[in-house]
């Protein structure tokens, strides 16, 4: 079965500073996987290099099938991929209605109409305004992203990743920093994201980690330190030791 | 022969002088990100000083020069501490609005004051004529801007390696917030380097009034070479700007003389080559 | 689905409100009412759509330029040189305008577009120095220094003869003016122009909306272009000239004034500035030209400080003000 995501050997080195070491890692269709690791481990690295906003040094990179390496990034969106930002990186002098609506109608090809209204396209708006019902922020649709608060902008930032339908999908951090009862909805909404979305979590909470994923990469100082099973990874001692401090989960 | 002699004399000379009022842009540039288009205005300041000091007041030379320097640098210290520090963290187009607001200002005051003509210049008499060293005689003046502006390049290069000043200067270039981090005054810093820089532009002003004609327009006209030298050279580097400069200086006034009926605008095209090659600069960082 | 509901709020956002008639209802009234400024009246449109087309560039898409004078330049003398040489048909004398002015666009901009900040802003210097050294150095093709002789522009569509008072140049100029708010009006508020706003406003992330920002961008550069080279061929038109000024930094300088003073990004900021920079230099520059520079400068930076919005946007806040009460 093709991989949804495929790394063959990738990595990225500065000078002499190696970002990401020789990582071959594989997702498959519809998986729920998690990448793990202490900070400065590289994963926010790995994920701008499977997006695409850094360029590897070495390896490959592989999007149900086809070697994507090369390409640009909005190509690579265009292809299915589709990601969050660890830190929201939203359009706030935008309405969170518009923001949505940007991604909807540039996914559905639209984006470059020139002689349509904004408002032609209903069905655009009414996909846009039906995700932010679905993360419950449909109240604050007319409202500027800037008179948000910040957890109510993470739920948009999630919601412009969904509005690209993305075949895989890449959440770096969803909760972090987010109150419990936007992140409460974050989990629901994860937790129903369709079966054939492959989803790649970045994750420091370990809770959460081992609640939604069935299988986990452990990356340290850039390199994959263990991957498998949620049950074979909470067992494993070189995880725990990586973690020292940590509670035991399992 | 006696062509590429001059050509070559003058575009030293001319590049020479773009790269002593251009460091100053760099600097601020690379280390506050701050478009300051009205750079030129320093430069205009310093000629405008330098040349009514010796023509209406009998000034000397060399003591005109200082004067330029050491006003226009508190001038700009003035400036930047009322006005420019409101700005640092605003966008790119509001830098670009008020600095711009600023050299029409400027330009306005100067043509009220000194009328739009370009102003006559009386090169002192040693420096008149010719140097005749045996084998070839070479244009004095040019000569003198040329070893003047060397000196003072060898002089700000050292300034910037061996002191702590431009040690600290380098690493708040470098990063600021790490510079920040390590107890270094960025702002402090800054409004030193920018009088400095303002000072130098001064100079460079008054030093190449021959050159570069000193008149209202000065400013205006001239500030798309500054940006040129600063940008091809690397935005924060001082090296950068001298051979940017260098670059353009001769190559403008070899266009300029061997081809005069189009070559007031290769010199554009080769800076545009240029960027395109290297879009960072010469010695910019990527 | 509810009237009020947000979707339904949003795509009556993008409809036309009756206030967007306003300006046009000003224009045909200054007709009769000014009847004395008309060619005035005329320089004023034109102004107004140089000013719109920096906007779509500018305000829109975020781009900061100092060139736009470059396309309004090339534009001028495109159209005056066709209607010296070839003819002085003036409705393809716009379109020869504009179709060079758009070449020029799209070559630059997929130069220098690349670029971003400081290297951007003076490639776009670069170029339009470029253009005015060329410019002045073919005497032969522009005149050189003093100018394009000899423009004689024909009666449009063979019966509106240009006439003294500027007449029939004031109502040639309303008509492309509107025709231009027209298209300009419709790009704004397509897909399109909200991704040249998403574009301004988050660069990254519309790059991981898988929006191709660079043929994004190069578009509305070029289109820009067009419409400044639209507006310059309405000058040469109008003024039966072409003179070096329409490449220099000044103009380039003036246009972004006159978008500044009445507010970027909103369409109706370019109406309300040129208007009132034009209407205040006809009536202040008399008294003293020199200084004239000084006010200006001043204004600009009085706006930096403490009134980003322009005019527009002062007005915003007073609205707003308003109807806190």
């Amino acid at each position: 079965m093709t991989a949804a995501l495929q790394t063959v050997g990738l990595a990225k080195r500065f000078g002499a500073l190696v970002v990401a070491n020789n990582i071959d890692f594989r997702l498959e269709p519809g998986a729920r996987h998690a990448l793990i690791g202490p900070n400065g481990a590289g994963k926010t690295t790995f994920v701008n290099l499977i997006t695409g906003r850094l360029m590897p040094s070495a390896g490959r990179i592989l999007l149900n099938g086809s070697d994507v390496t090369v390409l640009p990034q909005a190509e690579r969106v265009k292809r299915g991929l589709g990601r969050t930002f660890q830190i929201n990186s939203l359009f706030k002098g935008l309405s969170v209605l518009e923001n949505v609506s940007l991604a909807v109608t540039e996914h559905a090809g639209l984006g470059g109409r020139m002689f349509r209204r904004m408002g032609a396209r209903r069905d655009m708006l009414e996909r846009a305004f039906g995700l932010l019902e679905r993360l419950g922020i449909a109240d604050v649709a007319g409202l500027q992203v800037k008179h948000l608060p910040y957890g109510k902008q993470r739920l948009v930032e999630i919601a412009i990743a969904l509005g690209l339908r993305p075949s895989v999908l890449l959440l770096d951090e969803p909760a972090a920093g987010v109150p419990s009862s936007e992140s409460r909805i974050i989990l629901e909404v994860i937790a129903q994201l369709p079966a054939s979305v492959a989803v790649l979590i970045i994750e420091h909470d370990m809770d959460l980690v081992f609640r939604f994923a069935e299988r986990i990469t452990v990356l340290v100082q850039g390199a994959v330190l263990v991957a498998g099973t949620a049950a074979e990874i909470a067992a494993d001692a070189r995880v725990r030791e990586v973690y020292l401090g940590e509670r035991e989960h399992g | 022969m006696e062509a590429v002699v001059s050509i070559v004399f003058l575009g030293l000379a001319y590049g020479m002088i773009l790269y002593i009022v251009s460091v100053g842009l760099s600097v601020t540039m690379g280390l506050m990100g701050f478009v300051n288009l009205a750079h030129g205005v320093f430069a205009m300041a310093g000629g405008y000083i330098t040349v009514t000091l010796m023509n209406r007041y009998g000034v000397p030379f060399g003591a005109a020069l200082l004067a330029a320097f050491v006003g226009v640098a508190l001038l700009s210290v003035v400036l930047e501490r009322s006005l420019y520090v409101r700005l640092y963290g605003a966008g790119e187009l509001e830098q670009v609005l008020f600095t711009i607001g600023l050299v029409f200002m400027s330009v306005a005051i100067v043509r009220k004051i000194w009328g739009p003509l370009p102003q006559p210049i009386t090169v002192p008499a040693m420096l008149n004529g010719q140097i005749d060293l045996g084998f070839r005689s070479f244009p004095a003046y040019r000569s003198f801007l040329i070893v003047v502006s060397l000196a003072l390049t060898l002089a700000l290069w050292l300034g910037i390696e061996r002191t702590n000043f431009g040690a600290r200067l380098r690493a708040a270039v470098d990063n600021r917030r790490m510079a920040e981090s390590l107890g270094i005054n960025t702002g402090q810093l800054f409004t030193l380097s920018f009088a400095l820089g303002s000072g130098l532009a001064a100079l460079g002003g008054g030093l190449g009034a021959d050159i570069l004609a000193i008149y209202p327009g000065y400013a205006m006209e001239y500030l798309v070479y500054f940006l040129m030298v600063v940008a091809v050279g690397g935005l924060g580097s001082i090296r950068g700007p001298f051979f940017a400069a260098l670059l353009l200086g001769v190559g403008d006034t070899a266009c300029k003389y061997l081809v005069p009926q189009l070559g007031a605008f290769f010199i554009y095209l080769a800076m545009i080559a240029l960027l395109l090659w290297r879009p960072a600069g010469l010695f910019g960082r990527t | 689905m509810a009237a009020d509901s947000p979707v339904a709020q949003l795509i009556r956002a993008h409809r036309l409100r009756p206030t967007e008639l306003l300006p046009w209802l000003a224009a045909v009234v200054a007709y009769f009412v000014f009847a004395s400024y008309l060619p005035l009246g005329s320089q004023i449109l034109i102004m107004i759509l140089f000013a719109l087309s920096l906007d779509l560039v500018l305000g829109y898409a975020g781009i900061v330029t100092l060139g736009q004078a470059a396309f309004f330049g090339v534009g001028a003398y495109a159209a005056g040189i066709y209607s010296v040489h070839v003819t002085g048909e003036p409705i393809s004398g716009l379109l020869v305008g504009a179709a060079a002015a758009a070449v020029v666009g799209l070559v630059s901009g997929a130069i220098i577009l690349r670029t971003s900040g400081l290297t951007l802003l003076m490639l776009t210097l670069a170029v339009t120095s470029l253009l005015e050294a060329a410019a002045n150095d073919a005497t032969s093709i522009t005149g050189g220094n003093d100018g394009l002789q000899g423009v004689a522009i024909n009666p449009i569509l063979g019966r509106f003869d240009f006439d003294l008072y500027g007449r029939t140049a004031y109502l040639y100029c309303l008509s492309i003016l509107f025709l231009a708010w027209l298209f300009v009006r419709g790009l704004v508020h397509s897909p399109f122009g909200q991704t040249l706003v998403g574009i301004r406003e988050n660069v990254v992330r519309m790059h991981s909306i898988g929006v191709p920002v660079r043929r994004r961008l190069l578009t509305s550069y070029t289109i820009s272009a067009a419409l400044a080279g639209i507006a310059g061929a309405l000058l040469t038109q109008t003024t039966q000239f072409v003179g070096l000024t329409v490449l220099s930094f000044e103009r380039s300088g003036e246009i972004l004034i006159m978008l500044v003073l009445g507010g970027t990004g909103r369409l109706y900021g370019a109406f309300v500035g040129a208007t009132v920079y034009m209407i205040a230099q006809d009536q202040l520059a008399e008294a003293d030209p020199v200084f004239w520079d000084f006010w200006i400068g001043l204004l600009l930076v009085l706006i930096v400080l403490f009134a980003r919005g322009g005019i527009l946007g002062l007005g915003d806040r007073l609205v707003l003000r308003f109807r806190r009460r």
